[in-house]
């Protein structure tokens, strides 16, 4: 599907709300960074993070700033 | 045979690391006096890092926006992000580090306020003609007509949408409008936003499964 579909008709899988993502974004990007099941954990986050462009780019703002940290 | 005292260390002994009790940050911004003040400042520094280095992630949509201007929302990303810590202590149930779920209040903070600021002087159309959203992928003559019919669906789709679910979708799918700019000129949140967007893509992905064509989008 191209980049345009995508953003139209979004992840078509069940997804959390932009709200339960922020609640959720600290504890799921720890899960990701220590290799754990961090979809297991928050059902519908990865859906969520695909179909949202502004949760999405919060979620890889997190993800490089604990990298950061832990490398600097 | 003597007792073995704690500072002893035998051949092959491995040391263990001495306990460190966490910082517990909840517990010490509440308590005020000069324990508290320190970790409020601390707090601070923490969130202007996160903020000042989600600006720098965004340093290239923003080219035409000053040093100093640029620092300035930062600063002010940050304030806002403490307030939010603070009038959310009590829902901080230790599932991160303390330091984690703070920083999501100021990368949120960040992105919000770059967001509007990089949009501010840019009108939002919410009509806009974009409707060959389906790339001529230039295949055999099947595809060719498979992406008519799919571009065909995808207007018709479109336009049985409520006008604003329509206006929603057009603006945040195909003009690319951050979901936190078009929420501040409808005067509603990004959660009510996203919502209207979640049911017309509900809706479109719908007709084009009626009509068999939501295969062809794969």
């Amino acid at each position: 599907m191209n980049d345009v579909l995508s953003r139209l008709l979004g992840p078509g899988e069940p997804e959390v709300s932009c709200e339960v993502c922020f609640e959720e974004l600290d504890r799921y990007v720890e899960l990701e960074l220590a290799g754990a099941d961090a979809e297991a954990a928050v059902p519908g986050m990865a859906a969520h993070l695909r179909g949202c462009p502004a949760c999405s780019e919060e979620h890889a703002s997190l993800t490089a700033l604990l990298i950061d940290g832990s490398t600097s | 045979m003597s007792p073995t005292r704690a500072c002893d260390v035998l051949p092959g002994m491995t040391v263990p690391a001495p306990i460190v009790q966490p910082f517990d940050w909840v517990a010490t911004l509440r308590t005020g006096g000069p324990a508290g003040d320190r970790a409020l400042a601390e707090l601070h520094a923490l969130l202007l890092r996160a903020a000042r280095f989600e600006a720098l992630r965004r340093r290239a949509s923003l080219p035409w926006i000053g040093v100093a201007e640029l620092d300035d929302l930062v600063l002010q990303a940050a304030d806002d992000a403490l307030v939010a810590v603070l009038s959310r202590l009590d829902s901080f149930r230790g599932a991160s580090r303390f330091t984690t779920w703070a920083y999501k209040f100021a990368i949120y903070s960040a992105a919000v306020t770059l967001r509007r600021r990089a949009w501010r002087d840019r009108e939002v159309s919410l009509a806009p003609e974009l409707w060959d959203v389906v790339a001529d992928r230039g295949g055999s003559p099947l595809q060719q007509v498979e992406d008519g019919e799919l571009r065909t669906a995808l207007r018709c789709g479109i336009e049985a949408l409520t006008a604003h679910q329509r206006d929603v979708l057009v603006a945040v799918a195909l003009e690319q409008v951050p979901i936190d700019v078009l929420a501040e000129r409808l005067g509603t949140t990004r959660g009510a936003l996203y919502k209207t967007l979640h049911d017309a893509r509900r809706k479109l992905r719908a007709q084009l499964a009626d009509q068999g064509l939501l295969e062809v989008t794969r």
